[in-house]
């Protein structure tokens, strides 16, 4: 039998805002590119962010937030997968975010930030590159 | 126990059971030690059906129907199965959308399966996935195809109960005499009855029952408004009866051999292909399919070259 796993990647909206257009179109993007995709809808809080990983099994979570509350819960949703013993999901982030902010995001592990004008294509580019190798 | 990760998941342990999961689902070797090692663990859960075709309220009655499990104290296993895009080969699992209150409750544990070019409404290892949520100690599973359209009927093999969703508007009642996904189900549902052709649906749905009756179980057909949980308690008791049904008229231990010896056939023969193709090479597959191609030899007699061959 094929010892190939097909990637998992689950698109999240943390927070309060309800615009969730980008959150399907990199959906939409990354299905087309061939990965298994779990969208959670809008107004996810960090627990039911991480509860879903570690439910689906994630490899990639991908964080859409257009409110401004980025540094507040990007930070808890790393926190809540880190209680559930899923600490080597790769994470990127997208929507609108300041540039100054993506240093403390990055520091949190969040590798890849995707503002407004980024291509799809960068965007599954990116999650290729860098989604785990993961043994099992 | 030989596997570490099986024995902590029968200790409760989470992060176990979605990592055993993800072997089960992918046929992984590892998955396959985990599961000989799970699976006298399992065949206590109620495996329920539920299946009906696109946008007739699959994922919403299942997850009304969890949390009317979960009032009674039972704890609950979802496996929701999405299509496979046949070009991309990428899928989109959205059924938990419809079930997000469930997500902050340890007791239900959700996975979203794709079906990877399986044909019959679930994927190839639905079934395992099904074994391991049921060895995890959840009482029912309820296991969720996609949308079905005539003849995604391979639940029926999978569930104990398969509850069939109709909704209104979707045909006339010649639609009701076909064959096919109404023939499987136990317990029939029209969901959305609060809509104005809901009774066409209902009458319908009766006739087809008249028709055609199961030995000793009579369908029952259902109301249901599933995002404003309506009907779902009497849901909820119709489960229970077809249970109770099953186990008291031995129809339960018939369905149990008649799976062992369906399942155990059906890996057998998987087996015995990969061990006649190990044996003896592409190489010797090529010039048997050289041989039929060209009209020299027969399938029949190339097969049993290559099986005995191995």
């Amino acid at each position: 039998m094929a010892e190939e796993r097909k990637l998992k990647v689950i698109i999240a909206k943390p927070g309060l805002d309800g615009h969730d257009r980008g959150a399907k179109v990199v959906a939409r993007a990354l299905r087309d590119a061939g990965f298994e995709v779990v969208y959670t809808g809008i107004r996810q809080t960090p627990e039911m962010i991480a509860e879903t990983a570690l439910q689906e099994d994630a490899d990639v979570i991908g964080l859409s937030i257009l409110s401004g509350a980025h540094l507040e819960l990007f930070p808890r949703v790393v926190d809540e997968l880190k209680k559930r013993g899923m600490d080597d999901v790769v994470l990127f982030g997208g929507g609108i975010i300041p540039k100054d902010d993506i240093p403390q995001l990055e520091k949190l592990g969040f590798k890849g930030i995707f503002g407004p004008g980024s291509s799809t294509l960068d965007i599954i580019e990116w999650v290729k590159q860098n989604a785990p190798q993961r043994a099992a | 126990m030989a596997t570490d990760l099986a024995k902590r998941l029968l200790e409760g342990d989470r992060w176990a059971l979605t990592r055993v999961l993800t072997h089960v689902e992918n046929g992984y070797t590892q998955g396959l030690d985990e599961l000989r090692d799970l699976y006298p663990r399992s065949g206590r859960a109620h495996v329920v059906g539920i299946t009906g075709p696109t946008g007739s309220g699959k994922s919403t009655l299942t997850g009304a129907l969890a949390r009317e499990y979960r009032k009674r104290g039972s704890t609950v296993g979802i496996v929701a199965v999405d299509p496979t895009s046949p070009f991309s080969h990428g899928a989109i699992l959205g059924d938990r959308i419809r079930m997000q209150d469930l997500t902050a409750d340890p007791e239900v544990f959700i996975r979203s399966m794709a079906t990877r070019g399986a044909m019959g409404g679930l994927a190839a290892t639905t079934g395992d996935v099904v074994t391991v949520l049921d060895a995890a100690g959840k009482d029912v599973v309820l296991v969720e195809t996609v949308g079905a359209g005539q003849d995604e009927i391979d639940i029926a093999d999978t569930a104990h109960t398969t509850v069939v969703i109709n909704v209104p508007g979707a045909g006339d009642d010649m639609q009701a005499l076909k064959a096919g996904i109404l023939e499987i189900a136990d317990i029939l549902v029209v969901n959305k009855a609060d809509h104005p052709a809901a009774d066409s649906v209902f009458k319908q749905l009766h006739i087809f029952t008249d028709l055609q009756r199961q030995e000793g179980w009579d369908v029952p057909i259902l109301r249901t408004v599933a995002h404003k949980e309506q009907g779902i308690t009497e849901l909820f008791d119709a489960l229970q009866h077809h249970r109770e049904y099953l186990s008291e008229s031995g129809r339960l231990e018939e369905m149990r051999r008649h799976r062992a010896r369906r399942q155990l056939l059906a890996v057998a023969q998987k087996m015995l292909l990969e061990r006649a193709m190990g044996a003896s090479g592409g190489e010797r597959v090529e010039e048997l399919v050289d041989a039929i191609a060209a009209h020299k030899l027969d399938p029949h007699t190339a097969a049993d070259r290559l099986i005995s061959a191995g």
